[in-house]
């Protein structure tokens, strides 16, 4: 078998705020009903997680479910794990009207982690990420400068980014600039 | 810069998030229609200095169509709607009565 790499191989930008590739994780496209009992069901013993309202995420670890738009789920597992999983919720769906697909290898992952971290997202997208309106669990598809990307926060300090794998290395050199510019200070906590 | 409330996924969208279809309520006249009618389906638009209806896609986002009432004047936002619908509903009409009396578009008032 092949020897998969991550877009980026786990590149890392260190300072004040820290931007690092996450490596791979496995990443699957899932639409379909969200009503449907069955897909909800997969869903929780897949990712162990429920699915999460409209406009959320729920992430834990490696494993979580992604809210992308009214027919669409993103299912994050462990990239070892992927097979399994599209496997099982083939499986479990088989009948409905549905779509699963690996779509692993056709993302990065790049996390933001520090204390202005919401500032170096807020240069970069059309977001209002203020912290009484973008909270750890908010989940935005949006765009970073000019390309496409979504992300959620995983706490205070954390942000992580999906993207395009082809835009990588522009988003990565994106957000590490802006890191790099430091904190515009009006998101100040007071 | 225009702000637009997604109705699909419930954010407000920046203009750059979005991407701008075209009239709105547009009716499709195919095989079986008169030359008058095919014209008016695919040439006739209405260019209005007011109240305009407009269908929207949230490109960066949720990738859904949905509907725009606004004011092409002022930029003014009357409201925005799902796509899965012939008309203004009433309380699109309505807003924009409040604002604008007596607007016309189409055979809509």
């Amino acid at each position: 078998m092949s020897n998969a790499v991550s877009a980026l191989q786990a590149r890392v930008a260190s300072g004040e705020v820290t931007i690092r590739e996450d490596g791979l994780r496995g990443m699957i496209i899932l639409r379909g009903d969200l009503a449907s009992k069955k897909l909800r069901n997969v869903c929780k013993t897949v990712t162990g997680v429920a699915v999460p309202a409209q406009g959320q995420a729920d992430v834990t670890g490696d494993k979580g479910l992604c809210w992308m738009s009214p027919d669409e789920l993103l299912v994050l597992v462990p990239y070892a794990e992927v097979d399994e999983a599209l496997a099982a919720i083939d499986k479990a769906l088989d009948g409905e009207h549905y779509l699963a697909e690996n779509v692993s290898d056709a993302r990065a992952l790049i996390h933001v982690e520090g204390a202005f971290a919401r500032e170096v997202m807020a240069k970069l997208a059309p977001v209002d990420l203020h912290p009484d309106s973008f909270k750890p669990g908010d989940f935005r598809r949006t765009r970073l400068a000019q390309a496409a990307a979504a992300f959620w926060m995983r706490d205070e300090d954390t942000f992580e980014v999906i993207c395009f794998r082809s835009v990588a290395e522009y988003v990565f050199g994106l957000l590490a600039q802006s890191a790099k510019e430091g904190p515009v200070g009006y998101f100040a906590k007071t | 810069m225009l702000t637009l409330h997604c109705p699909c996924c419930g954010v407000d969208a920046d203009e750059t998030d979005l991407h701008a279809g075209g009239e709105a309520h547009l009716k499709r006249y195919g095989p079986g229609s008169s030359d008058a009618q095919f014209e008016e389906y695919l040439f006739m638009r209405e260019n209005p200095k007011g109240v305009h209806f407009e269908r929207w896609r949230h490109v960066y986002g949720c990738g859904k169509w949905f509907l725009a009432a606004r004011c092409t004047n002022t930029l003014e936002v009357f409201g925005t709607y799902p796509a899965q619908t012939l008309e203004p509903p009433q309380h699109i009409k309505d807003a924009i009565s409040a604002k604008r009396p007596g607007w016309v578009w189409r055979e809509f008032t």
